[in-house]
């Protein structure tokens, strides 16, 4: 299927947490499509916020052809987008990028703040064992959804949830094992993901995230810095929205 | 009806291109975009050798546009001939190269291996306001633009087109100044450097603090300039500048430009290309014109 931009209906429309949005879309097609750790792009309405917010796919749902969006309202872009309600429409173009590679290996995913709804649907599409590590500020959203899936462990800044500190001091509190991290969250948290996986030799996913223009990898602006010479750019530098945003660690430099 | 139009010799099925940097090299559009109906596809700016391009954050949307500060990242030009042209031939649509460079004989290089190369029309960068050396320098002052101009023609097989930048005090000197120097044609306007800054981190937004602004916040600027130098000049105006519909489009060909690019607008309407050139079509049919030669530079007074 080519993606293309279209207008799609607004099913439910829900607060989660302070600035936290759940929105469901009847978007059959994108649902049928749609991997964990792909996005679409969302565009506003107001002609004078021209261009697309990337937004990472939550859930799906194939049998009832629907897409779960949840994303913090961080502009005037997505509180836009908040102020929809259900029977409305919003224009969108998805699903893009490349999602996490699903692996055989004990698993364990790593959800950062609005890192955290990716790794849902990821949860769903693992067979394997696994257990869910999530991390917030202060104010928890999603986290009982996960509970189905696998093992699940909080860790909250000001320790009113789990662990108090971030995911990795959740990791090493509990020992979290597993052979596989698939991570999603702010760049410091994945650059300790990277650190932590490279030191104990684990195979680690990162799901990055740019300020994006064009959302189809024709523009350059969402670049990130690569190991090895990328064969598209032919530079060491890989479009997050195309090649990505999902990458291996190795294949990145954060630094 | 005649929507055709002939650009230093060479003859665009219509006057409806893609903007350079926008558009890359027509591959991650065509599945938006017919590229046998657009009249050229001009490519992102491509070198001698490979550019890294600007640290992230590279783009930055501000209110009705937005900034951006790629840096010409480019694979460089034998990656460019070997992928990105026998792409572009399989369509029906002229190809136009934007070239850059940091220096004259990068400019030269690039111009030298695209002598045999099937390529319709060269497009000289030298007004990208977002790398260091080169490209804007010699943008800037007419005696540059002038040098440069005369030496790319020399080395050129094909027509040369010089994009011009916004940010100078008189346009229409810039442009006599290329026409001197033998260019075939125009093209204008580049972005104009602009800035954002993040009061809530006090920060700059952009990694290389400014960035070109596009869109269609700029459109009335490009209208006025592409007008100023549609009068300056004898070769042919190519016009862009915040182009988002056909009505946009027909303003800057009214104003005396000959084709129109297409850019920011790709971001947030892919097929935009596409209904530009059919709302131009259906202006025409409305107003009964059947050559698009009758709307170049027809503005008039209103007369009130």
């Amino acid at each position: 299927m080519k993606p293309e931009r279209k207008e799609v209906r607004i099913v439910k429309q829900e607060l989660l947490a302070a600035d936290i949005y759940s929105m469901v879309l009847d978007a059959p097609e994108i649902a049928r499509e749609a991997k964990a750790g792909q996005f679409v792009s969302l565009y506003c309405r107001d002609g004078s916020r021209l261009l697309p917010r990337p937004i990472s796919i939550c859930e799906k749902n194939d049998g009832e052809g629907t897409l779960r969006l949840v994303y913090r309202t961080v502009g005037d872009g997505t509180k836009e987008f908040s102020s929809y309600a259900a029977g409305e429409t919003v224009a969108l173009m998805g699903p893009l990028g490349n999602g996490f590679e699903k692996r055989k290996e004990r698993a364990v995913l790593v959800g950062g703040g609005i890192g955290i709804p990716p790794m849902l649907q990821l949860a769903k599409e693992l067979t394997c064992e696994k257990t869910i590590v999530l991390g917030y500020r202060d104010e928890v959203f999603l986290a009982d959804e996960f509970e189905p899936y696998g093992e699940v462990i909080l860790a909250s800044e000001d320790g009113t949830h789990g662990v108090k500190g971030n995911v990795l001091d959740a990791i090493r509190h509990y020992g979290v094992e597993g052979a596989v991290i698939y991570a999603c969250g702010p760049l410091p948290m994945l650059r300790g993901i990277k650190e932590y996986a490279t030191a104990k030799h684990l195979i680690c996913q990162l799901s990055l995230e740019e300020r994006m223009a064009c959302g189809i990898g024709a523009c350059l602006a969402c670049v990130c810095r690569s190991n090895a010479v990328d064969p598209h750019t032919n530079v060491k530098k890989k479009r997050i929205c195309k090649e990505g945003p999902v990458f291996y660690a190795e294949e990145v430099d954060l630094s | 009806m005649n929507l055709s139009v002939d650009l230093a010799g060479v003859t665009l099925d219509n006057p409806v291109m893609t903007a350079s940097g926008t558009f890359g090299s027509g591959e991650e559009y065509s599945r938006f975009v017919d590229l046998n109906r657009l009249g050229a596809v001009v490519t992102k700016g491509v070198a001698n050798v490979p550019w890294q391009g600007n640290d992230t954050p590279r783009v930055a949307e501000t209110y009705g546009g937005m900034l951006n500060a790629v840096g010409l990242q480019n694979p460089g030009i034998d990656v460019f001939i070997r992928r990105d042209l026998p792409f572009l031939q399989q369509f029906a649509c002229k190809t136009i190269v934007n070239v850059c460079g940091r220096t004259k004989e990068d400019y030269v290089d690039v111009v030298e291996r695209l002598a045999d190369q099937p390529v319709d029309l060269l497009e000289i960068n030298v007004s990208c306001p977002n790398v260091r050396e080169g490209g804007i320098a010699f943008g800037q002052k007419a005696d540059a633009l002038y040098e440069i101009t005369a030496a790319v023609k020399r080395a050129a097989r094909q027509p040369i087109i010089m994009k011009l930048s916004p940010n100078v005090t008189d346009i229409a000197e810039m442009a006599r100044a290329a026409e001197a120097a033998g260019a075939d044609a125009v093209s204008l306007i580049n972005t104009v450097t602009g800035m954002k800054i993040d009061v809530k981190s006090r920060t700059f937004v952009l990694a290389n603090r400014t960035g070109g602004l596009s869109g269609p916040a700029v459109k009335p600027i490009a209208v006025r300039m592409v007008y100023q130098v549609a009068n300056a000049v004898k070769i042919p105006v190519i016009g862009m500048g915040g182009i988002v519909t056909a009505e946009d489009a027909l303003e800057f060909i009214l104003a005396g430009a000959t084709a129109v690019s297409v850019g920011t607008a790709n971001f947030f309407r892919p097929s935009a290309t596409m209904e530009i050139l059919d709302g131009i079509t259906e202006y025409m049919e409305r107003c009964h014109i059947d050559d698009i030669h009758e709307l170049i530079g027809a503005v008039k007074e209103s007369g009130r």
